[in-house]
């Protein structure tokens, strides 16, 4: 698999990406006092045909990037390379094109689709948008987007004689195949889902996760996939990248990662995920971190996990460890490995 | 911790065929539907199911804390120490919520008042349920939150809820909810709201403090990584009843009731390898509203038989407190006869 990813040419690449949200204070004269650092520099790149992962905490940043990525911020610094094309400083026309290729998936499946729109408003919205600006390839006619939909619907596993009924009438599970239907109208290229299966139940959730990974083995898509959940994440991802505090900490196949975590956030975030066996999770020992995230508002001079590592050395307080690969495709941030 | 009991019950709890119903314009809501269980001093008992099961449900029934209308406990026994609770005046109740029996909600945001400090909130709290002046219960508001961790519980006491994270948030509702020194803490799905570094944390400080304190413990929840690492015993519920009963360890290594065995299959593991598909249960959850008396998994059930489709099991003692409600583990007669 390494070798394999190294020879191909990235689909989408992020260098240095910052994300800052001004803090203002003053009621007439505005003046910026801060930012919110929700995403601090970071780089990946993703290749054709495989899942990059995306796993942090609550306030990481995770969302944050894959909405940077999207163009939904306007990012404040660094460079999106999208098929040759630099998304942050494309015109609204090129935007508009690219986005074609780029479809997002939502966490909330009640919140993402509109209650007044009927499950074939929402498919084909989409396509009624790039088809009014002539921009589909090739053009499709009123019938024939009528056709697609009940393909993709039943791509998705919805019984297309539903496609009269409004959102509320389904569960969470189908919402999200309904959700899952809008984004793959347009053939895209790359689907962006941010925790698309954090708000089902178990049962649901693994019919969700068997359907993307169907799609994208007939499809030929490519993901950027946020989730949580370790073991999710680990489940449908070729690679792996651990945030923390809007910075990338590890960066490794999905694989290598589990069996050999390097940072000690990553070492600690797997440790306190549980296991549904008892006989092995009585017997494990966590290592628990004392205290919480810390603000992002701060600026760091040192190592971002510094105030929670239990392997702190007096270097990491005022030094800030740089991603580097310690092994074919394992990168870590941390002094640790220099 | 003073023993205040005078006689010593073997079971701190019964609950004996609770049926809590909801007449709402669509039908009725069997959300609980005749469910038996115990619960022992020191017992940590975990019941496990999906949204929309009656988990919640049966332990607001327990507080008695259901909104009627349109709830109603339509039958059934809940012994507290020998009493029934379903017999108390609201006065008696006043009496058991909070002092015997407390409870943690899902959702450390929206549980504690934002208007008022926190010191506020944990001195009325023990003030109600003890006879202590304001100065005594703030000094001991302060112990309890020295004992969940809080850094700086001395002046971090006057501050308001918003000026916590989330797992202080949470930790300062478990401080309340023992402060009482309560002889049953029900825990609804005390960690879904926080991330897995302060998930490990939360769930650590309930089992410790149980332990030291002798309490019994109910825990809420979906995730059977969590019941795995913290309970004694578990129950399975679906669709209002419980489908399966036994100990920990036994219930994942011999899971007897196909939806236990489906559930259990069907989380993505991190100790185990990926190797294809995940397995999946087809099918929705049941609608409650108005349910058939036969099994409501049947129709997800791989298993199922014609006499599932009409009756509902009967309860199977597999031994060593391993009971299970499935037609599989009865015998051709007693197949005949239902």
């Amino acid at each position: 698999m390494a070798e394999a990813t190294t020879t191909r040419q990235p689909l989408l690449t992020v260098t240095d990406l910052k994300q800052h949200f001004p803090i203002e204070s003053g009621f007439i004269l505005k003046r910026q006092i801060g930012a919110v650092r929700a995403v601090d520099g970071i780089s990946f790149s993703v290749y054709p045909g495989e899942t990059l992962g995306i796993v942090g905490e609550s306030g990481c940043g995770k969302s944050t990037t894959i909405r940077s990525i999207a163009q939904l911020y306007k990012p404040t610094a660094g460079k999106v390379m999208f098929n040759g094309l630099d998304l942050v400083n494309a015109s609204k026309d090129e935007l508009l094109k690219a986005r074609k290729d780029i479809q997002l998936i939502f966490q909330d499946p009640y919140a993402s689709l509109n209650p007044r729109m009927t499950v074939r408003q929402i498919i084909s919205e989409p396509l009624t948008i790039y088809s009014n600006r002539k921009m589909l390839q090739p053009e499709m006619t009123k019938e024939e987007i009528e056709t697609r939909i009940e393909e993709l619907m039943e791509r998705v596993g919805l019984n297309k004689a539903f496609k009269n009924r409004y959102p509320h009438e389904f569960s969470g599970g189908q919402r999200q195949r309904i959700g899952i239907a809008r984004a793959l109208a347009l053939n895209p290229k790359i689907i962006l889902a941010d925790e698309p299966v954090s708000a089902l139940d178990v049962s649901i959730q693994s019919q969700i996760l068997n359907l993307l990974n169907d799609l994208q083995k007939d499809l030929g898509l490519t993901y950027l996939f946020i989730a949580h959940d370790l073991a999710v994440i680990e489940y449908i991802s070729t690679r792996v990248a651990v945030m923390y505090l809007g910075i990338i900490v590890e960066l490794s196949e999905s694989r290598d990662l589990y069996h050999n975590p390097l940072h000690p956030y990553t070492k600690a975030l797997l440790s306190a995920a549980p296991i549904p066996d008892p006989a092995i999770e009585r017997k494990r020992k966590r290592i628990i971190l004392t205290g919480d995230v810390p603000s992002p508002i701060k600026e760091h001079k040192g190592c971002y996990f510094y105030e929670r590592c239990p392997m702190r050395m007096e270097h990491c307080a005022t030094n800030i460890p740089p991603l580097h690969q310690v092994s074919e495709g394992h990168e870590v941030a941390c002094w640790l490995y220099e | 911790m003073s023993k205040k009991t005078t006689k010593q019950f073997d079971n701190m709890l019964e609950v004996r065929d609770l049926k809590t119903h909801f007449l709402t314009d669509a039908g009725i809501v069997k959300a609980v539907d005749g469910i038996s269980f115990d619960l022992k001093q020191g017992e940590t008992l975990g019941i496990v199911g999906e949204s929309g099961c009656g988990k919640s449900v049966t332990n607001l029934s327990i507080m008695r804390l259901i909104p009627s209308p349109p709830g109603k406990i339509v039958g059934g026994e809940i012994f507290f120490e020998g009493q029934d609770i379903l017999k108390l005046s609201e006065s008696e109740l006043r009496h058991i919520r909070g002092n015997m029996i407390s409870m943690i909600f899902q959702d450390p945001m929206t549980s504690l008042n934002p208007f008022l400090k926190i010191s506020t909130q944990m001195i009325e709290t023990i003030c109600i349920h003890q006879d202590i002046s304001k100065k005594a219960a703030l000094e001991k508001s302060i112990d309890m939150l020295n004992l969940v961790g809080i850094p700086d519980a001395k002046s971090r006491i006057h501050n308001y809820p918003h000026q916590f994270s989330g797992g202080m948030r949470q930790r300062v509702m478990i401080a309340m909810a023992l402060s009482c020194e309560a002889k049953i803490l029900i825990a609804d799905e005390p960690t879904t709201a926080l991330d897995v570094t302060i998930q490990a944390q939360i769930l650590e400080l309930i089992q410790k403090l149980s332990r030291q304190l002798n309490t019994s413990v109910i825990i809420i929840t979906h995730d059977l990584g969590v019941v795995a690492g913290m309970c004694d015993n578990v129950c399975v519920m679906y669709a209002g009843k419980i489908v399966e009963k036994a100990k920990t360890e036994d219930l994942y290594a011999h899971p007897a009731h196909p939806y236990t065995f489906g559930l259990i299959q069907s989380v993505p593991r991190l100790d185990k390898a990926k190797n294809g598909r995940l397995f999946s249960i087809e099918g929705q959850p049941p609608n409650v509203i108005d349910l058939p008396p036969c099994c409501p998994f049947h129709p997800r059930c791989e298993k199922a038989m014609d006499v599932c489709r009409t009756q509902y099991p009967p309860t199977k003692n597999l031994g060593e407190h391993h009971e299970v409600s499935c037609w599989l583990y009865t015998d051709d007669q007693e197949r005949s006869n239902g």
